[in-house]
Protein backbone atom coordinates (compact mmCIF):
# COMPACT_ATOMS: atom_id res chain seq x y z
CA UNK A 1 0.00 0.00 0.00
CA UNK A 2 1.45 3.48 -0.50
CA UNK A 3 1.66 6.26 1.67
CA UNK A 4 -0.77 8.41 -0.42
CA UNK A 5 -3.48 5.20 0.23
CA UNK A 6 -2.35 4.85 3.99
CA UNK A 7 -2.84 8.57 4.89
CA UNK A 8 -5.99 8.23 2.84
CA UNK A 9 -7.21 5.08 4.54
CA UNK A 10 -6.02 6.94 8.22
CA UNK A 11 -8.04 10.19 7.27
CA UNK A 12 -11.46 8.53 5.54
CA UNK A 13 -11.36 6.36 9.00
CA UNK A 14 -10.87 9.86 11.31
CA UNK A 15 -14.10 11.36 9.41
CA UNK A 16 -15.83 8.24 9.70
CA UNK A 17 -15.27 7.71 13.46
CA UNK A 18 -17.48 10.45 14.11
CA UNK A 19 -20.37 8.10 12.44
CA UNK A 20 -19.21 4.98 14.72
CA UNK A 21 -19.27 7.21 17.89
CA UNK A 22 -22.56 8.18 16.86
CA UNK A 23 -23.88 4.58 16.38
CA UNK A 24 -22.28 3.79 19.51
CA UNK A 25 -24.75 6.21 20.89
CA UNK A 26 -27.55 4.39 19.51
CA UNK A 27 -26.76 0.59 18.63
CA UNK A 28 -25.12 0.18 21.72
CA UNK A 29 -26.18 2.55 24.51
CA UNK A 30 -29.51 3.24 23.74
CA UNK A 31 -30.50 -0.26 21.67
CA UNK A 32 -31.76 1.40 18.83
CA UNK A 33 -30.62 0.39 15.51
CA UNK A 34 -30.65 3.53 13.52
CA UNK A 35 -30.44 3.78 9.61
CA UNK A 36 -30.97 7.78 9.69
CA UNK A 37 -27.66 8.33 9.23
CA UNK A 38 -27.69 7.23 5.40
CA UNK A 39 -29.73 10.27 5.25
CA UNK A 40 -27.57 12.59 7.81
CA UNK A 41 -24.40 11.86 6.48
CA UNK A 42 -25.01 13.17 2.76
CA UNK A 43 -26.70 16.04 4.55
CA UNK A 44 -24.64 17.29 6.36
CA UNK A 45 -22.53 17.57 3.29
CA UNK A 46 -24.80 18.90 1.30
CA UNK A 47 -25.99 22.16 3.78
CA UNK A 48 -22.21 22.67 4.29
CA UNK A 49 -21.29 22.80 0.04
CA UNK A 50 -24.48 24.61 -0.07
CA UNK A 51 -23.55 27.17 2.71
CA UNK A 52 -19.80 27.20 1.76
CA UNK A 53 -20.35 28.17 -2.51
CA UNK A 54 -23.08 30.71 -0.91
CA UNK A 55 -20.48 32.37 0.44
CA UNK A 56 -20.74 31.40 4.06
CA UNK A 57 -16.99 30.62 5.78
CA UNK A 58 -16.60 26.99 5.85
CA UNK A 59 -16.88 26.50 10.29
CA UNK A 60 -19.92 28.33 10.30
CA UNK A 61 -21.31 25.95 7.43
CA UNK A 62 -19.77 23.18 9.05
CA UNK A 63 -21.31 24.14 12.53
CA UNK A 64 -24.93 24.42 10.62
CA UNK A 65 -24.79 21.64 8.81
CA UNK A 66 -24.21 19.35 12.22
CA UNK A 67 -27.25 21.36 13.67
CA UNK A 68 -29.67 20.09 10.67
CA UNK A 69 -28.30 16.31 11.31
CA UNK A 70 -29.48 16.89 15.08
CA UNK A 71 -33.02 17.48 13.41
CA UNK A 72 -32.79 14.63 10.86
CA UNK A 73 -32.20 12.52 14.28
CA UNK A 74 -35.59 14.34 15.53
CA UNK A 75 -37.98 13.13 12.80
CA UNK A 76 -36.77 9.74 13.06
CA UNK A 77 -37.25 10.37 17.13
CA UNK A 78 -40.38 11.37 16.25
CA UNK A 79 -41.84 8.73 13.70
CA UNK A 80 -40.59 6.03 16.54
CA UNK A 81 -42.14 7.41 19.25
CA UNK A 82 -45.08 9.44 19.17
CA UNK A 83 -46.04 7.67 15.42
CA UNK A 84 -45.11 3.96 17.28
CA UNK A 85 -43.07 3.31 13.95
CA UNK A 86 -40.81 0.63 14.27
CA UNK A 87 -37.04 2.28 14.69
CA UNK A 88 -35.23 0.58 11.77
CA UNK A 89 -38.11 1.70 9.63
CA UNK A 90 -38.08 4.78 11.27
CA UNK A 91 -34.81 5.12 9.92
CA UNK A 92 -35.29 4.65 6.52
CA UNK A 93 -37.94 6.80 5.83
CA UNK A 94 -36.12 9.75 7.60
CA UNK A 95 -33.09 8.81 5.31
CA UNK A 96 -35.43 8.19 2.38
CA UNK A 97 -37.01 11.66 2.57
CA UNK A 98 -33.18 13.33 3.43
CA UNK A 99 -32.44 11.95 -0.35
CA UNK A 100 -35.17 14.37 -1.65
CA UNK A 101 -33.80 17.32 0.53
CA UNK A 102 -30.30 16.90 -0.04
CA UNK A 103 -31.11 17.51 -4.07
CA UNK A 104 -33.57 20.29 -2.91
CA UNK A 105 -30.29 21.70 -0.37
CA UNK A 106 -27.86 21.30 -3.47
CA UNK A 107 -30.45 22.30 -6.78
CA UNK A 108 -28.39 19.54 -8.20
CA UNK A 109 -26.61 16.07 -7.32
CA UNK A 110 -23.37 17.40 -6.31
CA UNK A 111 -21.31 20.52 -5.80
CA UNK A 112 -17.38 21.07 -6.07
CA UNK A 113 -15.55 22.43 -3.61
CA UNK A 114 -11.92 22.37 -4.91
CA UNK A 115 -10.14 25.35 -4.53
CA UNK A 116 -12.51 26.40 -1.55
CA UNK A 117 -11.29 27.43 1.52
CA UNK A 118 -12.20 24.57 3.87
CA UNK A 119 -11.95 23.87 7.91
CA UNK A 120 -8.50 22.52 6.25
CA UNK A 121 -7.22 25.54 4.63
CA UNK A 122 -5.86 27.32 8.07
CA UNK A 123 -3.90 24.05 8.82
CA UNK A 124 -2.12 24.01 4.98
CA UNK A 125 -1.18 28.12 6.17
CA UNK A 126 0.31 26.61 9.60
CA UNK A 127 2.62 24.77 6.98
CA UNK A 128 1.14 21.55 7.42
CA UNK A 129 1.84 19.29 4.09
CA UNK A 130 -1.69 19.73 2.85
CA UNK A 131 -1.25 16.01 2.33
CA UNK A 132 -1.24 15.77 6.56
CA UNK A 133 -3.81 19.32 6.84
CA UNK A 134 -7.12 17.14 7.05
CA UNK A 135 -5.68 14.29 9.44
CA UNK A 136 -4.46 16.82 12.05
CA UNK A 137 -7.94 18.50 12.07
CA UNK A 138 -10.20 15.24 12.06
CA UNK A 139 -7.75 13.88 14.77
CA UNK A 140 -8.27 16.47 16.84
CA UNK A 141 -12.11 17.10 16.45
CA UNK A 142 -12.82 12.99 16.96
CA UNK A 143 -10.60 13.16 19.98
CA UNK A 144 -12.36 15.76 21.53
CA UNK A 145 -16.32 13.85 20.40
CA UNK A 146 -14.99 11.01 21.98
CA UNK A 147 -13.84 12.35 25.28
CA UNK A 148 -17.12 14.75 25.11
CA UNK A 149 -19.09 11.34 24.99
CA UNK A 150 -17.27 9.81 27.48
CA UNK A 151 -17.54 12.55 29.89
CA UNK A 152 -21.51 12.57 29.19
CA UNK A 153 -22.05 9.41 29.32
CA UNK A 154 -20.84 9.43 33.00
CA UNK A 155 -23.15 12.41 34.16
CA UNK A 156 -26.78 11.85 35.07
CA UNK A 157 -28.26 12.04 32.21
CA UNK A 158 -25.78 9.97 30.30
CA UNK A 159 -26.78 7.56 33.15
CA UNK A 160 -29.91 7.70 32.34
CA UNK A 161 -29.66 7.73 28.83
CA UNK A 162 -27.68 4.34 29.47
CA UNK A 163 -30.20 2.83 31.53
CA UNK A 164 -33.22 3.73 29.13
CA UNK A 165 -31.31 1.47 26.31
CA UNK A 166 -30.51 -0.96 28.60
CA UNK A 167 -33.82 -1.79 30.52
CA UNK A 168 -36.19 0.65 29.69
CA UNK A 169 -39.06 -0.69 32.06
CA UNK A 170 -36.81 -0.32 34.83
CA UNK A 171 -35.69 3.35 33.52
CA UNK A 172 -39.35 4.24 33.40
CA UNK A 173 -39.62 3.08 37.00
CA UNK A 174 -36.98 5.51 38.12
CA UNK A 175 -38.41 8.54 36.94
CA UNK A 176 -36.53 8.49 33.38
CA UNK A 177 -38.05 9.19 30.38
CA UNK A 178 -37.03 6.82 27.90
CA UNK A 179 -38.76 8.98 24.91
CA UNK A 180 -36.92 11.81 25.84
CA UNK A 181 -33.43 9.77 25.70
CA UNK A 182 -34.24 8.46 22.30
CA UNK A 183 -34.87 12.25 20.64
CA UNK A 184 -31.43 13.39 22.64
CA UNK A 185 -29.71 10.68 21.70
CA UNK A 186 -31.14 10.40 18.21
CA UNK A 187 -30.18 13.89 17.54
CA UNK A 188 -26.69 13.43 18.79
CA UNK A 189 -25.82 10.40 16.96
CA UNK A 190 -26.82 12.42 13.38
CA UNK A 191 -25.62 15.82 14.70
CA UNK A 192 -22.28 13.57 14.62
CA UNK A 193 -22.82 11.78 11.47
CA UNK A 194 -24.09 15.08 9.61
CA UNK A 195 -20.69 16.59 10.99
CA UNK A 196 -18.89 13.97 9.74
CA UNK A 197 -20.78 14.20 6.72
CA UNK A 198 -19.59 18.03 5.95
CA UNK A 199 -16.26 17.14 7.06
CA UNK A 200 -15.63 14.01 4.58
CA UNK A 201 -16.99 16.50 1.98
CA UNK A 202 -14.22 19.04 2.67
CA UNK A 203 -11.66 16.29 2.10
CA UNK A 204 -13.13 14.65 -0.91
CA UNK A 205 -13.67 18.37 -2.44
CA UNK A 206 -17.15 18.01 -3.54
CA UNK A 207 -20.42 16.54 -1.89
CA UNK A 208 -22.85 14.33 -3.73
CA UNK A 209 -26.05 13.26 -3.07
CA UNK A 210 -24.83 9.60 -3.07
CA UNK A 211 -22.10 9.35 -0.73
CA UNK A 212 -24.50 8.20 2.19
CA UNK A 213 -25.01 4.76 0.69
CA UNK A 214 -23.40 2.09 3.08
CA UNK A 215 -22.69 4.46 5.63
CA UNK A 216 -24.78 2.65 8.27
CA UNK A 217 -22.48 -0.47 7.34
CA UNK A 218 -19.35 1.05 7.35
CA UNK A 219 -20.22 2.63 11.18
CA UNK A 220 -21.44 -0.79 12.25
CA UNK A 221 -17.84 -2.40 11.51
CA UNK A 222 -16.12 0.34 13.04
CA UNK A 223 -18.85 -0.42 15.91
CA UNK A 224 -18.64 -3.86 16.06
CA UNK A 225 -15.38 -5.15 14.90
CA UNK A 226 -14.19 -2.49 17.37
CA UNK A 227 -15.11 -3.12 20.40
CA UNK A 228 -15.27 -7.04 19.52
CA UNK A 229 -11.01 -7.07 19.75
CA UNK A 230 -11.96 -4.47 22.82
CA UNK A 231 -11.35 -6.45 25.71
CA UNK A 232 -12.87 -3.71 28.13
CA UNK A 233 -16.12 -3.06 28.99
CA UNK A 234 -15.58 0.63 30.28
CA UNK A 235 -17.18 3.22 28.11
CA UNK A 236 -13.98 5.42 27.42
CA UNK A 237 -12.49 2.02 26.26
CA UNK A 238 -15.69 1.31 23.97
CA UNK A 239 -15.36 4.41 22.33
CA UNK A 240 -11.82 4.01 21.97
CA UNK A 241 -12.87 0.72 20.25
CA UNK A 242 -15.51 2.46 17.69
CA UNK A 243 -12.56 5.18 17.08
CA UNK A 244 -10.27 2.42 15.86
CA UNK A 245 -12.41 0.07 14.89
CA UNK A 246 -13.06 2.82 11.85
CA UNK A 247 -9.03 3.43 11.19
CA UNK A 248 -8.71 -0.35 10.80
CA UNK A 249 -11.61 -0.82 8.88
CA UNK A 250 -10.30 1.72 6.63
CA UNK A 251 -7.18 0.48 6.67
CA UNK A 252 -8.14 -3.34 5.80
CA UNK A 253 -10.36 -2.12 2.98
CA UNK A 254 -7.28 -0.17 1.59
CA UNK A 255 -4.80 -2.98 1.75
CA UNK A 256 -7.62 -5.50 0.30
CA UNK A 257 -8.45 -3.18 -2.47
CA UNK A 258 -4.29 -2.38 -3.13
CA UNK A 259 -3.33 -5.77 -3.29
CA UNK A 260 -2.31 -6.77 -6.98
CA UNK A 261 -2.67 -10.35 -6.14
CA UNK A 262 -6.11 -10.18 -5.72
CA UNK A 263 -7.29 -8.71 -8.46
CA UNK A 264 -9.99 -6.01 -6.52
CA UNK A 265 -10.53 -2.95 -8.21
CA UNK A 266 -12.44 0.07 -6.19
CA UNK A 267 -15.89 -1.13 -7.89
CA UNK A 268 -15.58 -4.14 -5.62
CA UNK A 269 -15.78 -1.71 -2.76
CA UNK A 270 -19.01 -2.80 -1.44
CA UNK A 271 -18.72 -6.81 -1.50
CA UNK A 272 -15.08 -6.20 0.57
CA UNK A 273 -17.10 -4.30 2.73
CA UNK A 274 -20.02 -6.95 3.39
CA UNK A 275 -17.34 -9.76 4.09
CA UNK A 276 -15.32 -7.54 6.30
CA UNK A 277 -18.42 -6.30 8.72
CA UNK A 278 -19.31 -9.95 7.71
CA UNK A 279 -16.30 -11.19 9.59
CA UNK A 280 -16.75 -8.74 12.35
CA UNK A 281 -19.86 -9.68 13.22
CA UNK A 282 -18.85 -13.56 13.00
CA UNK A 283 -15.86 -13.13 15.19
CA UNK A 284 -17.12 -11.96 17.99
CA UNK A 285 -19.62 -15.67 18.55
CA UNK A 286 -16.67 -17.56 17.71
CA UNK A 287 -14.78 -16.23 20.40
CA UNK A 288 -16.89 -16.13 23.17
CA UNK A 289 -20.82 -15.61 23.52
CA UNK A 290 -20.13 -13.23 26.07
CA UNK A 291 -19.16 -10.81 24.23
CA UNK A 292 -22.60 -10.91 22.53
CA UNK A 293 -25.06 -10.19 24.03
CA UNK A 294 -28.09 -12.41 23.81
CA UNK A 295 -31.07 -10.69 22.44
CA UNK A 296 -29.93 -8.32 20.54
CA UNK A 297 -29.82 -6.93 17.00
CA UNK A 298 -26.06 -6.85 16.63
CA UNK B 1 -50.71 7.28 52.29
CA UNK B 2 -52.38 5.39 49.29
CA UNK B 3 -56.32 5.80 48.65
CA UNK B 4 -57.66 3.99 45.91
CA UNK B 5 -61.58 4.73 44.94
CA UNK B 6 -63.47 2.47 42.92
CA UNK B 7 -61.13 1.74 40.62
CA UNK B 8 -61.94 -0.74 38.02
CA UNK B 9 -59.96 -2.18 34.93
CA UNK B 10 -61.42 -4.20 32.10
CA UNK B 11 -58.98 -5.74 29.54
CA UNK B 12 -60.46 -6.58 26.24
CA UNK B 13 -63.46 -4.48 26.44
CA UNK B 14 -66.14 -5.18 24.14
CA UNK B 15 -64.46 -8.58 22.31
CA UNK B 16 -64.57 -12.10 23.14
CA UNK B 17 -61.57 -12.01 25.32
CA UNK B 18 -63.63 -9.17 27.90
CA UNK B 19 -61.96 -9.87 31.07
CA UNK B 20 -62.65 -7.48 33.64
CA UNK B 21 -59.59 -7.63 36.22
CA UNK B 22 -60.79 -5.23 39.21
CA UNK B 23 -64.08 -4.24 40.15
CA UNK B 24 -64.84 -1.55 42.28
CA UNK B 25 -61.90 -1.35 44.98
CA UNK B 26 -61.93 0.67 47.17
CA UNK B 27 -58.93 0.75 49.48
CA UNK B 28 -56.56 3.20 52.06
CA UNK B 29 -53.83 2.20 53.11
CA UNK B 30 -52.02 4.28 56.21
CA UNK B 31 -48.46 5.76 56.69
CA UNK B 32 -45.78 3.21 57.29
CA UNK B 33 -48.00 0.45 56.63
CA UNK B 34 -47.33 -3.27 55.04
CA UNK B 35 -49.82 -4.67 53.52
CA UNK B 36 -49.61 -8.33 51.81
CA UNK B 37 -52.07 -8.76 48.93
CA UNK B 38 -52.94 -13.12 48.01
CA UNK B 39 -54.92 -14.34 45.61
CA UNK B 40 -55.38 -16.78 42.97
CA UNK B 41 -54.06 -16.24 39.42
CA UNK B 42 -56.02 -13.85 37.74
CA UNK B 43 -57.63 -12.35 40.67
CA UNK B 44 -55.84 -8.99 40.37
CA UNK B 45 -53.17 -8.36 41.95
CA UNK B 46 -50.56 -7.64 39.61
CA UNK B 47 -53.15 -5.42 38.02
CA UNK B 48 -53.40 -3.73 41.00
CA UNK B 49 -49.87 -3.30 41.57
CA UNK B 50 -49.29 -1.73 37.84
CA UNK B 51 -52.20 0.29 38.67
CA UNK B 52 -50.59 2.31 41.61
CA UNK B 53 -47.13 2.15 39.56
CA UNK B 54 -48.92 3.67 36.70
CA UNK B 55 -48.02 0.92 34.04
CA UNK B 56 -51.91 0.67 33.56
CA UNK B 57 -54.53 3.01 33.55
CA UNK B 58 -57.75 2.62 35.19
CA UNK B 59 -61.07 2.42 32.80
CA UNK B 60 -62.84 4.00 36.33
CA UNK B 61 -62.25 5.09 39.83
CA UNK B 62 -59.15 7.28 41.39
CA UNK B 63 -56.06 6.85 42.85
CA UNK B 64 -54.03 9.30 45.49
CA UNK B 65 -51.12 8.79 46.80
CA UNK B 66 -49.87 11.23 49.76
CA UNK B 67 -53.04 12.78 49.16
CA UNK B 68 -52.59 13.44 45.75
CA UNK B 69 -54.80 12.36 42.95
CA UNK B 70 -52.26 10.44 40.54
CA UNK B 71 -54.15 8.83 38.19
CA UNK B 72 -53.28 10.71 35.76
CA UNK B 73 -49.62 10.41 36.33
CA UNK B 74 -47.08 8.41 34.16
CA UNK B 75 -45.26 5.70 35.41
CA UNK B 76 -41.79 8.31 35.53
CA UNK B 77 -43.68 10.75 37.05
CA UNK B 78 -44.91 8.28 40.01
CA UNK B 79 -41.33 7.55 40.53
CA UNK B 80 -40.81 10.56 42.27
CA UNK B 81 -42.48 9.09 45.87
CA UNK B 82 -43.27 5.75 44.78
CA UNK B 83 -40.24 2.62 44.02
CA UNK B 84 -40.83 -1.00 42.89
CA UNK B 85 -39.39 -4.05 42.77
CA UNK B 86 -40.04 -7.00 40.03
CA UNK B 87 -39.85 -10.60 40.42
CA UNK B 88 -37.49 -11.04 37.69
CA UNK B 89 -33.99 -10.25 39.51
CA UNK B 90 -32.85 -8.81 36.09
CA UNK B 91 -35.76 -6.20 35.67
CA UNK B 92 -34.81 -3.74 38.45
CA UNK B 93 -31.26 -3.13 37.97
CA UNK B 94 -28.94 -3.01 34.18
CA UNK B 95 -26.95 -5.91 34.29
CA UNK B 96 -24.32 -4.12 32.29
CA UNK B 97 -23.63 -1.17 34.13
CA UNK B 98 -21.80 -1.22 38.06
CA UNK B 99 -23.28 -1.34 41.21
CA UNK B 100 -22.57 2.48 42.09
CA UNK B 101 -23.85 3.30 38.91
CA UNK B 102 -27.17 1.55 39.52
CA UNK B 103 -27.80 3.08 42.55
CA UNK B 104 -26.95 6.46 41.16
CA UNK B 105 -29.55 5.87 38.80
CA UNK B 106 -32.24 5.21 41.10
CA UNK B 107 -30.48 8.11 43.96
CA UNK B 108 -31.86 10.21 40.58
CA UNK B 109 -35.28 9.06 41.05
CA UNK B 110 -36.69 11.79 43.54
CA UNK B 111 -33.89 13.86 43.04
CA UNK B 112 -33.42 16.36 39.91
CA UNK B 113 -30.79 14.70 37.17
CA UNK B 114 -28.35 16.68 35.74
CA UNK B 115 -25.33 17.21 33.40
CA UNK B 116 -22.94 16.66 36.63
CA UNK B 117 -21.32 13.78 37.12
CA UNK B 118 -23.62 11.15 38.43
CA UNK B 119 -20.78 9.05 40.88
CA UNK B 120 -19.66 11.88 43.43
CA UNK B 121 -18.35 11.23 46.76
CA UNK B 122 -21.68 12.22 48.38
CA UNK B 123 -23.00 9.42 46.15
CA UNK B 124 -20.15 6.73 47.22
CA UNK B 125 -20.84 7.37 51.18
CA UNK B 126 -24.69 7.01 50.84
CA UNK B 127 -23.79 4.09 48.79
CA UNK B 128 -21.61 2.34 51.23
CA UNK B 129 -23.66 3.48 54.02
CA UNK B 130 -26.99 1.91 52.78
CA UNK B 131 -25.38 -1.97 51.12
CA UNK B 132 -23.85 -2.20 54.48
CA UNK B 133 -27.04 -2.79 55.75
CA UNK B 134 -27.53 -6.06 53.44
CA UNK B 135 -24.15 -7.76 55.37
CA UNK B 136 -23.56 -9.10 51.73
CA UNK B 137 -20.16 -7.04 51.26
CA UNK B 138 -21.57 -5.34 48.15
CA UNK B 139 -20.14 -2.23 49.75
CA UNK B 140 -17.24 -3.68 48.42
CA UNK B 141 -17.81 -3.86 45.18
CA UNK B 142 -18.99 -0.70 44.41
CA UNK B 143 -17.26 -0.99 40.60
CA UNK B 144 -18.15 -4.65 39.90
CA UNK B 145 -20.87 -5.24 37.16
CA UNK B 146 -24.17 -6.33 38.55
CA UNK B 147 -23.86 -9.13 35.66
CA UNK B 148 -21.55 -10.47 38.00
CA UNK B 149 -24.14 -10.51 41.43
CA UNK B 150 -26.17 -13.80 42.09
CA UNK B 151 -30.04 -13.29 41.79
CA UNK B 152 -30.45 -12.65 45.35
CA UNK B 153 -27.89 -10.19 45.83
CA UNK B 154 -29.59 -8.24 42.60
CA UNK B 155 -32.69 -8.30 44.83
CA UNK B 156 -30.75 -6.92 47.75
CA UNK B 157 -29.46 -4.35 45.50
CA UNK B 158 -32.51 -3.52 43.98
CA UNK B 159 -34.16 -2.98 47.11
CA UNK B 160 -31.71 -0.48 48.16
CA UNK B 161 -32.08 0.70 45.00
CA UNK B 162 -35.54 0.92 45.72
CA UNK B 163 -35.36 2.78 49.20
CA UNK B 164 -33.22 5.44 48.27
CA UNK B 165 -33.79 9.45 48.63
CA UNK B 166 -37.81 10.24 49.53
CA UNK B 167 -39.17 7.02 48.30
CA UNK B 168 -43.02 7.14 50.20
CA UNK B 169 -44.31 4.11 48.84
CA UNK B 170 -42.93 0.46 48.01
CA UNK B 171 -44.61 -1.96 45.53
CA UNK B 172 -43.07 -5.75 45.17
CA UNK B 173 -44.19 -8.16 43.04
CA UNK B 174 -43.25 -11.38 44.17
CA UNK B 175 -39.67 -9.65 44.59
CA UNK B 176 -38.85 -13.30 46.10
CA UNK B 177 -40.35 -15.84 44.00
CA UNK B 178 -37.59 -15.98 41.07
CA UNK B 179 -34.78 -16.77 44.28
CA UNK B 180 -34.30 -20.33 45.92
CA UNK B 181 -35.43 -20.60 49.66
CA UNK B 182 -32.43 -19.50 51.39
CA UNK B 183 -32.14 -16.28 48.84
CA UNK B 184 -35.67 -15.38 49.40
CA UNK B 185 -35.77 -15.12 52.91
CA UNK B 186 -32.77 -13.37 53.39
CA UNK B 187 -34.12 -10.90 51.14
CA UNK B 188 -37.62 -11.13 52.79
CA UNK B 189 -36.32 -10.02 56.09
CA UNK B 190 -34.16 -7.26 54.78
CA UNK B 191 -36.70 -5.78 52.85
CA UNK B 192 -39.18 -6.27 56.56
CA UNK B 193 -36.30 -4.80 58.25
CA UNK B 194 -35.35 -1.52 55.87
CA UNK B 195 -38.87 -0.73 55.45
CA UNK B 196 -39.23 -1.07 58.88
CA UNK B 197 -36.16 1.42 59.42
CA UNK B 198 -37.09 4.39 56.92
CA UNK B 199 -41.16 3.96 57.09
CA UNK B 200 -41.88 3.67 53.93
CA UNK B 201 -45.53 2.59 53.09
CA UNK B 202 -44.86 -0.85 51.50
CA UNK B 203 -47.77 -3.18 49.14
CA UNK B 204 -46.45 -6.44 48.17
CA UNK B 205 -48.05 -9.13 46.06
CA UNK B 206 -47.11 -12.53 46.98
CA UNK B 207 -47.97 -16.20 46.18
CA UNK B 208 -47.22 -17.60 49.43
CA UNK B 209 -49.86 -17.69 52.07
CA UNK B 210 -47.03 -17.88 54.71
CA UNK B 211 -45.20 -15.13 53.63
CA UNK B 212 -48.77 -12.75 53.69
CA UNK B 213 -48.63 -13.97 56.94
CA UNK B 214 -45.88 -13.76 58.68
CA UNK B 215 -44.55 -10.29 57.31
CA UNK B 216 -46.67 -6.79 57.19
CA UNK B 217 -48.87 -5.20 59.57
CA UNK B 218 -52.18 -6.61 57.61
CA UNK B 219 -53.37 -8.78 54.53
CA UNK B 220 -56.25 -8.37 52.07
CA UNK B 221 -56.99 -11.25 49.26
CA UNK B 222 -58.19 -10.71 45.85
CA UNK B 223 -60.32 -13.06 44.03
CA UNK B 224 -61.94 -12.22 40.78
CA UNK B 225 -61.15 -8.73 41.15
CA UNK B 226 -62.61 -8.05 44.12
CA UNK B 227 -60.84 -8.00 47.90
CA UNK B 228 -62.81 -10.50 49.33
CA UNK B 229 -60.60 -10.62 52.30
CA UNK B 230 -58.66 -7.27 54.57
CA UNK B 231 -57.18 -8.61 57.97
CA UNK B 232 -55.54 -6.67 60.36
CA UNK B 233 -54.23 -6.81 64.00
CA UNK B 234 -55.43 -9.38 66.41
CA UNK B 235 -57.45 -10.98 63.55
CA UNK B 236 -54.70 -11.70 61.36
CA UNK B 237 -52.06 -12.26 64.50
CA UNK B 238 -54.65 -15.30 65.21
CA UNK B 239 -54.91 -16.44 62.22
CA UNK B 240 -52.87 -19.58 60.78
CA UNK B 241 -52.33 -20.44 56.82
CA UNK B 242 -55.08 -23.21 57.32
CA UNK B 243 -57.76 -21.00 58.23
CA UNK B 244 -56.43 -18.64 56.21
CA UNK B 245 -56.82 -20.98 52.93
CA UNK B 246 -60.26 -22.10 54.80
CA UNK B 247 -61.66 -18.81 55.27
CA UNK B 248 -60.91 -18.39 51.27
CA UNK B 249 -62.73 -21.13 50.54
CA UNK B 250 -65.65 -20.29 52.70
CA UNK B 251 -65.66 -16.73 51.28
CA UNK B 252 -65.31 -17.74 48.35
CA UNK B 253 -67.51 -21.06 48.31
CA UNK B 254 -64.99 -22.30 45.46
CA UNK B 255 -62.53 -24.99 45.43
CA UNK B 256 -58.82 -23.91 45.18
CA UNK B 257 -57.34 -25.15 42.16
CA UNK B 258 -54.03 -23.48 42.55
CA UNK B 259 -51.63 -25.75 44.25
CA UNK B 260 -48.95 -23.25 45.19
CA UNK B 261 -51.67 -21.43 46.78
CA UNK B 262 -52.01 -24.50 49.35
CA UNK B 263 -48.81 -25.66 49.68
CA UNK B 264 -46.68 -22.94 50.15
Amino acid sequence: MSLYAFTGALETGLAFALVALGAYLTFRVLDFPDLTVEGSFPLGAAVAAKLMVSGVDAWTATFVAGLTGCLAGFATAFLNRKLRILHILAGILTAIALYSVNLRVMDRPNIGLINMTTVYTPFEQLGVPSLYAPMVLLAIVVVVAKIAIDLFLGTGFGLAMRAAGANPRMAEANGIQVGRMIVVGLAIANGLTALSGALFAQMLGAADVSMGIGVIVVALAAVIGGTALMPSRAISMLTLACVLGSILYRIALALALSSNAIGLTASDVNVVTAVLVAVALWTPVRKSSLLRRPGRFK
Amino acid sequence: MIRVENLGVTFNRGTALENRALRDINLSIGKGDFVTVIGSNGAGKSTLLNLLAGEISPGSGRIFIGGVDVTSWPVHRRSAVLARMFQDPRAGICEDMSIIENVAIAAARTAPRGFRFAITNDLRQIAVERLSMLGLGLEKRLHDRVALLSGGQRQALALIMATLGTTQVLLLDEHTAALDPAAAELVMNLTREIVQKFGITTVMVTHSMRQALEFGTRTIMLHQGQIILDITGAERASMTVEQLVRMFRRKEGAEISDDQLLLT
